[in-house]
């Protein structure tokens, strides 16, 4: 290598520092700000230092035996995320994944507007629907419980889970079907035998989308869920703040035990997630 | 799979049209086990989109909760940092997703290990993050003030009660949390861009402007025009993030017309809640109408 070469091999790799280091930075502070508190003493987190000088698990402990009258309920809540996320999960994969089923495969008539309806449902941003939502829910009878969170986020969550679906098996070839129906497979046996194997990639992401949806979301849980048993972690979270005495090492410490299990999945099946996800966005 | 595999030599010894009209034969039964595939998607569609949704303009017909709404200090306050939350917040968002886009195609070791990194953000739930912001501006203790004041000796702002800055800040929170989301599709667009068409400009002399301007961005537009509208339509709702960090803020100056929904809600005056969301259709309508000629293909 020359040394004209090489120094420009340098101020191109300083440019991209440049770029990178910020980049970075930026991602990290708010997150590492939040480890920072959950694993110094009280006071400690205070000071403004970059490590603590006696970094200790005593806030984990705190927080997992509920031992603060903030996390009476901590394992109750965390329970009802996890249950209300599953239930979204399962429940969104089988809504979409048998209309997406129908519009794509089965071609049935009017799925192009049930398509369309989807997707417009989809448009409409989640929190404007939040007002409706809250007072019919009361019309049902749902408010407080559980199941009022699950079907308001199976409803937020499928109009985009059909339209990733569709698209990945509009890509299934169609002798497949032509093939089952001639053998005499009932289009019931056409899902569950051909469809639903074949499409377990998309079936991942989408439903890895759902779960991670409801766990993080926020909005509807504040406004369908409030007695301190059915609430979600989330809006645990939120309420720690109407105290003026909140211990802020705690909830540092309850929401960063509340971001690992997203951030977890997220990394096992990102391969999934981004393939899948960002499929049908670039395709627009 | 397979299953699907024996089947295929019986459909080519059959004359091939024996499927195609198999298929319109079955038509009926077909179409009612299509009805029953959608059935409960379309129920819950009637149930929790159909059926709300009318309730809401029942509820926000009366023409005189809009004079009510206009006649709240708050409200001509509210549509003014909805707009400009949807102009500078997006615009600047995507720019730099735009830019980061680029950055990440590096094939460096250090660059994929940011790129993995740099979807934190994103990945993790929003509410203990922004919590996490909001203590670092905490003008007692926050580390931000604290750092001002180690430096310069001087008492940083109260950033949360300036109404400007509280809005900046919700803004900067709103890009913190979405940028990585768009980063990576934009990504996925370029990556969708043949090499060979960069190797023919290198050649031509081109240089990394002229790469942009006559490749990538012909290539990329439409997929940008569309991220933008997607992010604005779904950030006239960057509720959580905004209710968290200010709670609609100072003197209620930095409600954006979702929060300012909720806020009625709260206070039980239903009508004038649905009424503010109404009054955010002007602004959603031409954006949904137009996403939808895009994609619904």
């Amino acid at each position: 290598m020359t040394t004209r070469g090489f120094m420009r091999g340098v101020s191109a790799e300083a440019a991209l520092l440049l770029v990178g280091i910020p980049v970075f930075l930026w991602t990290l502070i708010p997150i590492y700000h939040m480890f920072l508190f959950a694993i110094s003493p009280k006071d400690a987190a205070f000071s403004g230092q970059l490590w603590p000088d006696h970094p200790t698990l005593r806030n984990f402990e705190i927080v997992l035996t509920q031992k603060h009258h903030f996390l009476y309920n901590f394992w109750q809540q965390m329970w009802n995320s996890v249950a209300i996320s599953i239930a979204t999960a399962v429940l969104t994969l089988l809504i979409a994944s048998a209309a997406a089923f129908a519009i794509s495969r089965l071609r049935m008539k009017g799925g192009r507007l049930v398509m369309n309806l989807a997707l417009f449902t989809y448009f409409i941003p989640a929190a404007f629907l939040a007002v409706p939502m809250y007072k019919t829910m009361g019309m049902y009878g749902l408010l407080n419980n559980d199941w009022a969170l699950v079907l308001a986020m199976v409803t937020v969550a499928s109009p985009y889970a059909i339209w990733i679906l569709r698209q990945a098996s509009d890509k299934l070839p169609v002798e497949l079907d032509e093939a089952a129906l001639i053998d005499g497979a009932s289009p019931f046996q056409l899902f569950r035998m051909i469809y639903i194997p074949l499409m377990v990639p998309s079936l991942i992401a989408v439903g890895t989308y759902a779960l991670l949806l409801a766990w993080n979301e926020y909005l509807y849980a504040f406004l369908l869920l409030s007695r301190e048993t059915a609430i979600t972690l989330p809006v645990a979270l939120g309420n720690f703040l109407s105290a003026d005495d909140s211990p802020w090492e705690l909830l540092m410490t309850a929401g960063f035990i509340y971001a690992l299990p997203p951030a977890a999945i997220y990394y096992a099946f990102r391969k999934y997630m981004s393939s899948g996800l960002t499929a049908g966005a670039v395709k627009g | 799979m397979t299953l699907a595999l024996p089947l295929r030599p019986v459909k080519r010894g059959t004359c091939p049209d024996a499927g195609e009209e198999k298929a319109r034969f079955a038509l009926s039964p077909r179409q009612v086990w299509g009805l029953l595939f959608t059935a409960p998607y379309i129920a819950v569609f009637l149930a929790f989109v159909v059926f709300p949704v009318g309730y809401a303009f029942w509820l926000a017909g009366s023409p005189h909760l809009y004079v009510e709404l206009s006649q709240d200090p708050i409200f001509l306050r509210t549509v003014v940092n909805t707009l400009v939350f949807l102009i500078v917040a997006i615009n600047a968002k995507m720019l730099i997703a735009l830019f980061l886009s680029g950055f990440f195609m590096q094939k460096r070791w250090w660059v994929r290990v940011l790129a993995v990194l740099f979807v934190l953000p994103w990945a993790v739930p929003s509410i203990p993050t922004i919590l996490s912001v909001r203590f670092m501006l905490n003008p007692e203790w926050g580390v931000i003030n604290t750092l001002i004041f180690k430096l310069t000796g001087d008492d940083g702002p109260n950033w949360l009660n300036d109404p400007t800055l509280a809005l900046t800040l919700s803004m900067v929170v709103h890009v913190w949390k979405s940028l990585p989301f768009w980063t990576l599709i934009l990504l996925a667009g370029r990556l969708a861009i043949p090499h060979e068409l960069y190797e023919a400009a290198s050649v031509d002399g081109a240089g990394r402007w002229h790469c942009f301007r006559y490749i990538t961005w012909p290539s990329m537009s439409t997929l940008y025009v569309t991220c933008t509208l997607l992010s604005m339509i779904f950030s006239v709702v960057a509720l959580s993030c905004k209710k968290q960090l200010t709670g609609g803020g100072p003197a209620d100056l930095t409600h954006v017309l979702a929060t300012l929904g909720i806020r009625y809600l709260r206070l039980d005056q239903v009508g004038l809640a649905m009424a503010t969301i109404v009054c955010a259709l002007p602004l959603i309508l031409p954006l949904v109408y137009f996403m939808m000629r895009r994609l619904s293909r």
